[in-house]
């Protein structure tokens, strides 16, 4: 069962959805050493307090992760761009929060 | 029978109890934080389920005492929980076998619970069942993978089955007590749950690669409460300190 030799625990994102929202959220991370055991570690973590109703796991390693030294020209570019903000158009009432 | 119905409240009530505090004795240093968390909260619902037990208890006693009165202010004849649930912790696999060995029989009663002709007993089984069927899949998963683990893990978790199997029997035992509840449909009949707990712990010890002892040899004297072990007073020394010390005090 262990391919690699570590003493610890491989790490798992967990993402959960609460009682009214529609996606699941990054809530934090924790230590199990299977997806099924990390499910229920999150049960035991992060749901204690009626937090949600659907949990995710998510090997930590699986998750690919954008430079943070690349913050300048990812993200600078966009702040000249009001025009790209939808705040131009009037949302009828009745369409609700968005 | 209402004799007889409080003897019963007291075995449920006990045994969620001294379980339950079993259990705390583990917090805050549980081999991983993560595992110190869940059984934190596994105790924390056995301790609730003590509530409701004792409680009803007390209620059916009618001699004015409290689910606390009964918890904190007898002695350890008094008890009536199983052998099982007050051998101490061991390590960490020693507890997660006996609270395996629990879960499966805890869970088939109270299934059977749910089905008394008792209403008050039947809504608290109801209520109890949803928590009782997470701890078993929580500690045969945990069983299995360290039973199926390292030469290490499986040698730990053999021999913490080795030590607890003589602890089974008492839990089928249908004495005079049961018996009276079991012929007015209260509780149901305790020693026909073996096959069904026969066959979940078979395939759990089959996944687990682990050997069931091949002995029927069974301690009694708990839920009877004429031949506790000696952990039990050295439990209730530490869990009743503060109500023999402080006698009414509260918080």
């Amino acid at each position: 069962m262990t391919q690699e030799k570590s003493p610890e625990w491989p790490l798992w994102e967990v993402f959960i959805r609460g009682q009214h929202g529609a996606s699941h959220r990054h809530v934090g991370s924790l230590h199990a050493p299977d997806a099924e055991i990390a499910i229920k570690n999150a049960r035991d973590v992060y749901t204690r307090r009626k937090e949600g109703v659907s949990i995710w796991v998510v090997p930590t390693t699986a998750i690919a992760a954008s430079n943070p030294d690349m913050k300048g020209p990812l993200y600078d570019p966009s702040d000249s761009k009001p025009y790209r903000h939808p705040t131009f158009f009037d949302i009828p009432k009745d369409v609700g929060a968005m | 029978m209402s004799e007889a119905l409080f003897e019963y409240l007291l075995r449920l009530g006990d045994n969620s109890l001294i379980l339950g505090h079993r259990l705390s004795e583990w917090c805050g240093k549980a081999p991983i934080l993560e595992e110190d968390i869940a059984i934190s909260n596994v105790a924390l619902d056995f301790i609730g389920q003590t509530q409701l037990w004792l409680g009803l208890a007390g209620e059916i006693e009618g001699a004015g005492r409290s689910a606390d009165d009964l918890a904190m202010l007898r002695d350890a004849w008094d008890f009536r929980n199983i052998l099982l649930v007050e051998q101490p912790n061991g390590n960490f696999g020693d507890t997660l076998m006996r609270q395996y060995l629990f879960d499966a029989w805890h869970v088939l009663l109270l299934q059977g619970l749910v089905e008394s002709s008792n209403d008050r007993i039947s809504a608290i089984a109801q209520k109890i069942v949803k928590e009782v069927q997470y701890h078993i899949e929580r500690s045969r998963d945990l069983v299995i993978r360290l039973g199926d683990g390292t030469p290490e893990s499986h040698d730990k978790m053999q021999s913490a089955l080795d030590r607890f199997w003589p602890y089974v029997g008492e839990m089928f035992i249908v004495d005079t007590v049961e018996q009276h509840l079991i012929d007015d449909g209260i509780i149901p009949d305790t020693s026909a749950l073996r096959g069904a707990f026969d066959a979940e712990i078979a395939a759990t010890f089959d996944a687990a690669t682990l050997t069931l002892p091949n002995s029927s040899f069974a301690h009694q004297g708990g839920k009877s409460g004429t031949r506790h072990s000696e952990h039990l007073g050295h439990l209730l020394t530490q869990m009743q300190w503060l109500q023999r010390a402080y006698p009414g005090a509260t918080w």
